[in-house]
């Protein structure tokens, strides 16, 4: 698991309070891990912050899997 | 009384007479006071009055960017703001056939618009810590309607229905979001009132008084404290029975 996979997991494990295994990538914040609308802006915000980067709006509407965070902020730091 | 002892309060419009009866009133229940407002005499008079542990910041809330700044300024120096209260405000007067968009502009940008981009950024700040109290305070008039100020009720009736929208969106991540409604409080907003004006008025309230700034400030320190963390989305009319709604 890369580095930035990690990081993402532990704000999204640590945010909803859920189990670690349950955080893998295909998992829906809103479908599967009992995330509400104001949950996934608090972690495009707490991405923000870990990554030191904007997540402008329209990308933030993308990004609704751990995966699709994961990818995102690994585009973005490269 | 130390029932905001430990709090951090971020204050709009601090040197009115409403403004600084709000802040001497939570001064005196053990808050920290940012306060701010746009004549500096003022500011550093009142800052002077109520000791060095609070701070006094210019700031025009007519520009976004001013309010950016506020907020960053404050969160940075006080670590954390528990307490926003949106008390800044201003009226231009007129009919409105023969009101100028600039005043109705105005009134909307300083008493509508601030209060978007500084909760914003501030309940940011709340959300992160899980608790917030956040104050506007609205009007009277908001609820009753009041020839010669459609840019003013507009304003203050728009604050409650944005209160409520907020309160809805952070209930669950303790902030509370509430509106005071003033009625005719002894203050500047009135002076410009002539002695018929306030007459007719007079007539109209049970209590037959004016109001002082610190009835208005007393509500503030409840809503502002923990004794109010089952009151969201509401507003408190205080009005002397003005209007009982």
């Amino acid at each position: 698991m890369s580095d930035i996979a990690e990081r993402v997991k532990k704000i999204v494990v640590g945010h909803l309070g859920i189990e670690a295994d349950k955080a893998d990538e295909k998992a829906s914040f809103i479908d599967d891990l009992g995330a509400d609308s104001l949950d996934t802006v608090e972690l495009v915000m707490a991405f923000e912050e870990e990554f030191n980067c904007e997540i402008p709006d329209d990308a933030a509407e993308t990004i609704r899997t751990v995966g699709d965070a994961i990818s995102f902020l690994e585009k973005q730091q490269s | 009384m130390t029932l905001l002892e430990g709090k951090t309060v971020l204050l709009t419009g601090s040197t009115g007479s409403l403004g600084s009866a709000i802040a001497r009133t939570l001064s005196s229940a053990g808050a920290r006071i940012a306060l701010t407002g746009t004549n500096n005499e003022k500011l550093n008079n009142l800052l002077m009055e109520l000791g060095s542990s609070h701070s006094a910041h210019s700031c025009d809330l007519s520009k976004f960017e001013e309010i950016d700044k506020l907020s960053d300024t404050v969160i940075e120096e006080f670590g954390s703001i528990d307490i926003l209260i949106n008390n800044a405000g201003v009226k231009k007067d007129d009919l409105l056939i023969r009101m100028k968009d600039d005043d109705w502009f105005n009134v909307i940008n300083i008493n509508l618009n601030s209060v978007y981009k500084l909760t914003k950024n501030i309940s940011k700040h709340m959300f992160k810590k899980r608790s917030g109290k956040i104050i506007s305070i609205s009007s009277v008039v908001g609820f009753s309607g009041n020839p010669g100020q459609t840019n003013y009720v507009s304003s203050k009736a728009a604050l409650v229905g944005f209160t409520k929208s907020l309160a809805m969106e952070v209930a669950t991540r303790g902030i509370n979001v509430n509106c005071i409604a003033p009625g005719m409080i002894d203050s500047e907003m009135i002076d410009s009132l002539n002695e018929k004006q306030k007459e007719n008025i007079l007539s109209r309230i049970p209590m037959a008084k004016l109001g002082s700034p610190e009835d208005i400030a007393n509500a503030c320190l409840f809503l502002g404290s923990d004794m109010s963390n089952y009151i969201t989305g509401q507003t408190i009319h205080v009005n002397g029975g003005m209007a009982m709604l």
